[in-house]
């Protein structure tokens, strides 16, 4: 008998799925898009993780983290639930335990992580504004009419990017409108966005603060050669890609399930649950709180949003 | 404004005949109101206090008080009477604090057009007990952050201050008021807690966004879940009666990386986390609502303090549609960081 862990990160955008064995490696692992429905993704995920994997292997516990880490925690009942951050550094830990700064663009949000010794001293993300992030680079993709994962090897070929404006996705649309009618080359055009991506990061997220090598680079858009380039040339140091490096997240809350002690033993069988949610208002005061309701196999089992303490 | 209501409450009763209206409690259709009639990016306070004028007018209030001033708040009556005029309401408008002076002659002047059996003496003395009591919620406030926390039965703290609240709206008199602060003081104190070591978090800011719990999402019951000590050092008390004593000091404290009084707390805030610094707290939280100019101002400033004594800082910006999911990330991992720093020590 075999133990394993699971870890599921789910994204605004993608789910990631990670089992390890008690030697913290890796030994399944699936990327899917969520699709804007977090249950069935996770669904999905398991049941493309069970093919990976021999029957001697035995569930011992599950993490989730990501944005929807506290519904699909309830669903699996998670032994872990932890936030994004601290799951991405103890995922990158593993690999590069000397790393002193993780640089993370996801699809909905882009975070900084400083660490020293092992521990983490000092992190950022991104608020309120989905410039510098994977969402604004695909739909701009669209836009050019180009898929976005030749992105990254369009952007190389270009020798003069153009100058799109870095600091808010309104006007960088525009600015790109305005040069792709002027007649500038699509390579270029998509190169300056790239390297827009990379400014609106290192002056909304980083501010300013001293970034110091080893870095790792990672997340979905760590997989655009053109980005991780002009953040190379900005740094003026060498940026780490993990080929690995979207499923860091489920990895590190992976690993801190298998290091809990409250351990118990899962079967694969959880997929089939059924698992609903209900949103509706609550009438009770003047607060009107946007309630949702959790019903897993006909049972109520929580309720969110209440501000009273009533549910 | 958080609890204060009650005290006000009482003063208004006790000094007016007239019928005084409570002001509804903010709800999420406060903010819709404030929101659609507020320029958008005006800060949140005047969303928030324009949708409760508009609730109260809406259930008949006639007259209206607002008081304010410290940096742009001290003109927002003005733009908000406009407003509401514009609206159609009918009403009088009585504002405290005038582009940043409260002019007492005025505000006597006022009172007496609505209420002309208004008395100078006896409204003194029941300002008095007012005063009195915004002291003793603040005394009792500081305690209840200090160890909610911990506490062993939970929700012990919250239930005791409702109650202390409601004996506090019945007050008679001066020393009704104290007996009834001393006997609460005494339950306070008698609530069992559990508290070995633990982590240290200041919260500094903006006023209204710290006072308010409705505005900052209920901040600092997020913090006591996650066993965390709060310090916080903005309350009435402070405004009415410290912050001009204090301003001297904070200036000397904070030679290094101000000259300027920097406008409304901002330097109080430089001076705070100087302090914080030096007592070796865990952590500090600065939050304001957006696109408040003063404390915009003083993030780079609190930045520096933050390297200089290498203590983690965290920023907070609350528009009326805030989402609580990424609040809730963002503070998680805080107090992971923080936890994590505390046991490499």
């Amino acid at each position: 008998m075999n133990e394993c862990y699971l870890g599921i990160d789910i994204g605004s955008i993608s789910t990631k799925g990670v089992v390890i064995d008690k030697n913290k490696k890796v030994i399944a692992s699936c990327y899917i898009w969520t699709e804007g429905s977090p249950t069935s993704a996770v669904k999905r995920v398991l049941m493309h993780l069970r093919k990976q994997l021999d029957a001697s292997y035995v569930l011992k516990g599950i993490g989730t983290t990501g944005s929807a880490r506290k519904l699909i925690g309830l669903m699996l009942e998670a032994t872990v639930v932890k936030n994004e951050i601290t799951a991405h550094a103890v995922g990158t830990l593993a690999t590069h335990p000397d790393v002193k700064t993780i640089l993370e663009i996801g699809g909905q949000d882009s975070k900084i992580i400083f660490l020293q010794n092992g521990i983490i001293v000092d992190y950022s993300m991104n608020t309120l504004c989905a410039a510098g992030t994977g969402a604004f680079l695909s739909s701009q993709a669209k836009r050019l009419g180009v898929e976005i994962e030749d992105f990254g090897d369009i952007a190389l070929r270009s020798e003069n990017p153009v100058k799109i404006a870095a600091r808010c996705t309104v006007f960088a649309e525009s600015d790109l409108i305005h040069k792709a009618q002027a007649g500038y080359l699509k390579e270029d055009i998509i190169a300056g966005l790239c390297k827009s991506i990379v400014l609106n990061y290192l002056n909304n997220v980083a501010k300013g603060k001293k970034i110091e090598g080893p870095i790792v680079f990672q997340g979905g858009v760590s997989k655009n050669k053109g980005v991780v380039k002009y953040f190379e040339e900005l740094l003026k140091q060498e940026v780490l890609v993990d080929p690995d490096g979207h499923l860091m997240g489920a990895k590190g809350v992976a690993i801190l399930a298998s290091e809990t002690a409250n351990k118990k033993e899962y079967s694969w069988d959880i997929k089939d649950v059924s698992f609903e949610t209900k949103g509706y208002e609550c009438t009770g005061c003047s607060n009107h709180c946007e309630l949702l309701k959790i019903i897993k196999n006909g049972k109520v089992i929580d309720t969110w949003g209440s501000r009273c303490g009533k549910f | 404004m958080g609890d204060y209501n009650v005290p006000i409450y009482y003063l208004l009763t006790h000094i007016l005949h007239c019928k005084v209206q409570k002001p509804p409690k903010i709800s999420d259709r406060t903010i819709e109101l404030g929101n659609k009639y507020s320029p958008s990016f005006v800060c949140m306070p005047f969303k928030y206090t324009l949708g409760t004028l508009l609730e109260s007018l809406e259930k008949g209030a006639n007259v209206l008080l607002q008081m304010g001033g410290g940096c742009r708040y001290g003109y927002y009556y003005a733009l908000q009477k406009e407003i509401l005029k514009e609206e159609g309401y009918t009403f009088d408008f009585i504002n405290l604090v005038t582009a940043g002076k409260t002019d007492v002659k005025k505000i006597i002047h006022d009172f007496k057009q609505i209420d002309t059996k208004f008395s100078i003496l006896k409204s003194g003395y029941h300002l008095f007990i007012t005063m009195k009591m915004i002291r003793y919620m603040d005394k009792i406030d500081i305690m209840i952050r200090k160890n909610i926390g911990f506490e062993k039965n939970k929700g012990e703290h919250i239930r005791l201050k409702k109650q202390m609240l409601s004996s506090f709206e019945k007050t008679k008199g001066y020393f009704s008021l104290f007996f009834t602060y001393l006997q609460y003081r005494k339950k306070f104190k008698n609530i069992r807690i559990q508290k070995g070591k633990c982590l240290k978090v200041g919260v500094i800011g903006e006023l209204y966004t710290i006072m308010e719990p409705f505005a900052n999402y209920d901040l600092e019951m997020m913090l006591s879940q996650f066993k965390i000590e709060v310090t916080r050092f903005t309350n009435a008390t402070y405004l009415l009666f410290q912050k001009k004593k204090r301003v001297k000091k904070y200036l000397k404290r904070v030679k290094k990386y101000s000259k300027n009084r920097l406008g409304a707390d901002a330097l109080d805030n430089v001076g705070r986390m100087v302090y914080l610094g030096e007592k070796k707290y865990d952590g500090v939280i600065h939050i304001k609502s957006s696109f408040c100019t003063p404390e915009i101002g003083v993030m780079p400033i609190l930045r520096r303090v933050a390297n200089d004594y290498e203590i983690p800082l965290l920023f907070f910006s609350f528009d009326a549609n805030t989402s609580k999911v990424g609040m809730e990330t963002r503070l998680e991992a805080f107090y992971d960081m923080i936890e994590m720093r505390k046991k490499n020590e």
